[in-house]
């Protein structure tokens, strides 16, 4: 596919990696932000193919995976009312709540569907006038303006059935809680393509100065993710903390800016609590006040629903990048992709699983 | 519908669904298997005969070898680019006879109908079926119709056995992989699987991709008679896809086994849509192919004779068997680093985020 | 997060107010949300999440970037194989 196979060419792979060897004289730590690239890096084997002393740290940007417990057993609450049609992206299925899943729920009779897009939500919910469309709208500021949209349809088709199940974070206030951590090693960061393709990069401006951290934008596949690692080796090895944009295809400074206006008019700024790293101020997103009659968690009742962690579960230092998986006592005993006890294994995206899928084992 | 209450669920661990069957214990990937060995064969306990779990029962009747297999299909949508569920139930019996080495020479065909079912469209579907199985030159020589009330089936379910004969010289077996052994393709993949999920409701996407369900006896006759015995193991990977057929025989065999990513062949559609979903290839059903393990000396005798066949004209080796006894399947990835391939975990879900 | 891939646009259309496309991803095709890419139209590139169109790939930059990338000259200092 153009824009995809090109980025995929094994020939120029391997000379950025050579580039990379030539270019890295010291030890080095990079956090790669998003999921997709965590992905990418996991399947192809990148990290392995690195100089010895450069790390790659897994960041916390899988939506799934930062998803908080206790929103998942709202969910799960709300999916199992005989009038809903319980909607979700197909990833958000296999999310272990306290006690069970959608998947299973949706075994033990409950109408759970994986819709592809959000506007597909708001069809189903014209559809059934009579009965009450959830949408579980997870995601990063990427899939914001989606989900906002589809607020914005039901609102201008005059669906009062469709609800949506906010669970929105914002990639910034994340970074700054990584970095403001007295255990964090991370020295530079890939940010997220996709997310800035939607917010630019201005944000990361004061960030990169203030913690003096390089961030390059960077894309998803694999001639991405290694021009974006030699692009922060290069500053870090030049003593340079500025943001760069490797990802220049998809992403203007700007960013896209019809979309800014939508999540501005749906949601607003506040707290968010992240799965396995806690509270983050400012850190999410809520459904703004004249929207607030398509607020799910209030229309029935399952705000004040509240939910604890499995013990031996390390998904938060995994998270945050203080630990790998194959630190954790559980991983690939207790919990494996199938019987997740933690968010990180649950996602082929979260950092658990993406270990798991590639054969990455307790001994290696 | 019944109402449901999770928070009323007192299991003590934070994910453990065992008393009720998930879509994912049907989609041919671990919780199949898991479900086969934990709760199915304990049941049948002495009445089932040990030994690998193959597509097809091998019965010895005096020195012949009678081959039995049997499968349901319940496709939604039933008809699809290249196929419906008639086509499909009879040529995927005839492959699961036919990767026994064995020449396919009857089938039955059962039906659980649906209250309400439209005549015209059971009409369709059993001239489908009579003519796969002309155009296979394998006979439905026995069948049974059932119907349930509505609501209590999903409009159509068929079920079709197989019967077949030993090919003379062949013995492939799940667990007959050994190590130096070359893996072999006989087709592209993921075609099938992303065909059925473009026309499925909900995913609303178009491709001009069509199914390859096709049946698959000629083309293992041709394999057969070029190298005999020395085809070791045949499996077509349907449900699960490719990676869960390799991993049962290298589990079965009880060997590694290397593909290599750069020379699986995977058509640019297919690709897209599992780019577009998030899916792997690997893991995506097929219905017109098969993956044989062959002694390495004989492997281009083998490729030329599947090349020879038209369901075999893409065959192309994609990996080794290697010399260790760890059942795991790994890629040599586009850039040379090696990951391990699991099974498909459950239902194969459209990864969003 | 965010599985985004670029597709082109083939045609454009509006569904009650909403401004919608097709969009070819390498043979296959799906309806896609235009209206936070109101200055796409048909035969241009898009970047698609969750079925929304987010930015507008640009071509003319897409080229420069893997001209750069093809220009690196792996083959003179360290060169030698990697990692194998």
């Amino acid at each position: 596919m153009k824009y995809l196979d090109e980025y995929r060419d094994p020939v120029v792979a391997r000379r950025l990696l050579q580039e990379i060897h030539a270019t890295a004289t010291r030890p080095w730590t990079i956090m790669e932000v998003c999921g997709g690239q965590t992905h990418t890096i996991v399947r192809q084997g990148i990290d392995e193919l690195l100089p010895d002393g450069l790390r790659m740290i897994h960041g916390p940007g899988c939506p799934v995976c930062v998803t908080p417990l206790e929103l998942i057993d709202k969910a799960l609450a709300i999916a199992a009312r005989p009038e809903v049609i319980f909607t979700s992206y197909g990833d958000m299925l296999r999310v272990p709540g306290s006690h069970t899943d959608l998947l299973a729920l949706k075994a033990r009779g409950a109408d759970v569907r994986v819709v592809y897009s959000p506007v597909d939500a708001v069809d189903l919910a014209r559809r059934n006038p009579d009965r009450q469309v959830v949408f579980f709208a997870v995601g990063f500021e990427t899939t914001a303006p989606a989900n906002a949209m589809a607020v914005l349809r039901a609102d201008a088709l005059g669906l009062p059935n469709f609800g949506i199940l906010v669970s929105h974070v914002l990639v910034p206030p994340a970074m700054t809680a990584i970095l403001e951590s007295p255990a964090t090693r991370v020295q530079g960061f890939l940010a997220a393509g996709h997310v800035c393709a939607v917010m630019g990069w201005t944000e990361y401006e004061p960030l990169a100065a203030r913690y003096r951290v390089p961030v390059v934008v960077t894309g998803f596949e694999p001639l991405d993710l290694l021009e974006g690692i030699l692009m922060t080796v290069r500053q870090l090895e030049e003593g340079r903390h500025e943001v760069e944009n490797q990802y220049a295809r998809a992403v203007l400074r700007s960013g896209n800016t019809a979309a800014q206006d939508a999540i501005r008019r749906v949601f607003i700024v506040g707290d968010r609590t992240w799965r396995g790293i806690g509270p983050i101020p400012g850190s999410g997103l809520h459904l703004a006040p004249a929207f607030a009659a398509y607020d799910a968690e209030t229309r029935f009742g399952v705000a004040a629903l509240t939910a604890r962690e499995h013990p031996h579960c390390v998904a938060g230092e995994i998270l945050q990048g203080t630990k790998v998986p194959t630190d954790c006592r559980a991983y690939g005993t207790l919990c494996t992709p199938r019987t997740p006890l933690g968010a990180p294994m649950v996602s082929t995206e979260g950092t658990c699983a993406a270990f798991h899928n590639a054969g990455r084992r307790n001994d290696t | 519908m019944t109402a449901v209450d999770p928070l009323r669920a007192t299991c003590p661990l934070p994910r453990a669904e065992t008393e009720h069957v998930l879509l994912g214990h049907g989609s041919g990937g671990q919780l199949s298997a898991g479900l086969l060995r934990d709760l199915i064969l304990p049941g049948l306990g002495a009445a089932s005969p040990a030994g690998p779990a193959q597509d097809a029962a091998v019965l010895k009747l005096g020195d012949r070898e009678l081959v039995m297999s049997t499968d349901s299909f319940v496709v939604s949508p039933l008809f699809f680019p290249g196929g419906d569920i008639g086509s499909l139930a009879v040529h995927g019996t005839v492959n699961d006879v036919a990767m026994m080495g064995a020449e396919p020479f009857a089938l039955s065909a059962a039906f659980v109908i649906e209250e309400g079912f439209p005549l015209d469209v059971l009409r369709r579907v059993t001239e489908s079926i009579g003519r796969a199985a002309t155009a296979a030159g394998v006979p439905v020589v026995t069948g049974d119709t059932k119907v349930v009330g509505r609501g209590a089936a999903d409009g159509l379910f068929v079920n079709t056995t197989g019967l077949g004969l030993r090919l003379p010289g062949a013995m492939p077996s799940a667990d007959g992989a050994r190590p130096g052994d070359a893996v072999v393709l006989s087709g592209p993949i993921g075609l099938h699987g992303t065909t059925v999920l473009s026309v499925r409701e909900g995913l609303g996407f178009e491709t001009d991709i069509a199914s390859d369900t096709r049946p698959l006896h000629r083309l293992v006759r041709a394999m057969v008679e070029a190298v005999g015995p020395d085809l070791h193991a045949l499996r077509d990977p349907t449900r699960g896809g490719l990676a869960s057929a390799v991993n049962e025989l290298a589990q079965a065999s009880e060997v590694g086994v290397e593909l290599d990513e750069t020379v699986l062949p995977v058509p640019p559609a297919v690709a897209a849509a599992c780019d577009l979903l998030g899916l792997d290839p690997l893991h995506v059903a097929n219905e017109g192919c098969l993956v044989a393990f062959v002694a390495a000396d004989r492997a281009d005798r083998l490729l030329a004779a599947m090349r020879s066949v038209p369901e075999g004209a893409g065959a192309v080796r994609v990996g080794t068997v290697l010399d260790d006894r760890s059942g795991q399947v790994t890629v040599r990835t586009l850039l040379g680093a090696r990951r391990v391939v699991d099974m498909l975990i459950g239902e194969q879900l459209p990864r969003i985020c | 997060m965010c599985l985004g891939i670029p597709g082109r646009i083939i045609t454009t259309g509006h569904d009650e107010g909403l401004r919608m496309g097709v969009v070819d991803f390498g043979g296959v095709r799906r309806d896609v949300c235009l209206a936070y890419v109101p200055e796409c139209e048909a035969g241009d590139y898009v970047i698609v999440h969750v079925g929304f169109a987010i930015s507008r790939v640009d071509e003319e930059e897409a080229r420069r970037t893997l001209e750069v990338l093809r220009a690196l000259d792996g083959g003179q200092a360290l060169a030698g194989e990697l990692g194998q």
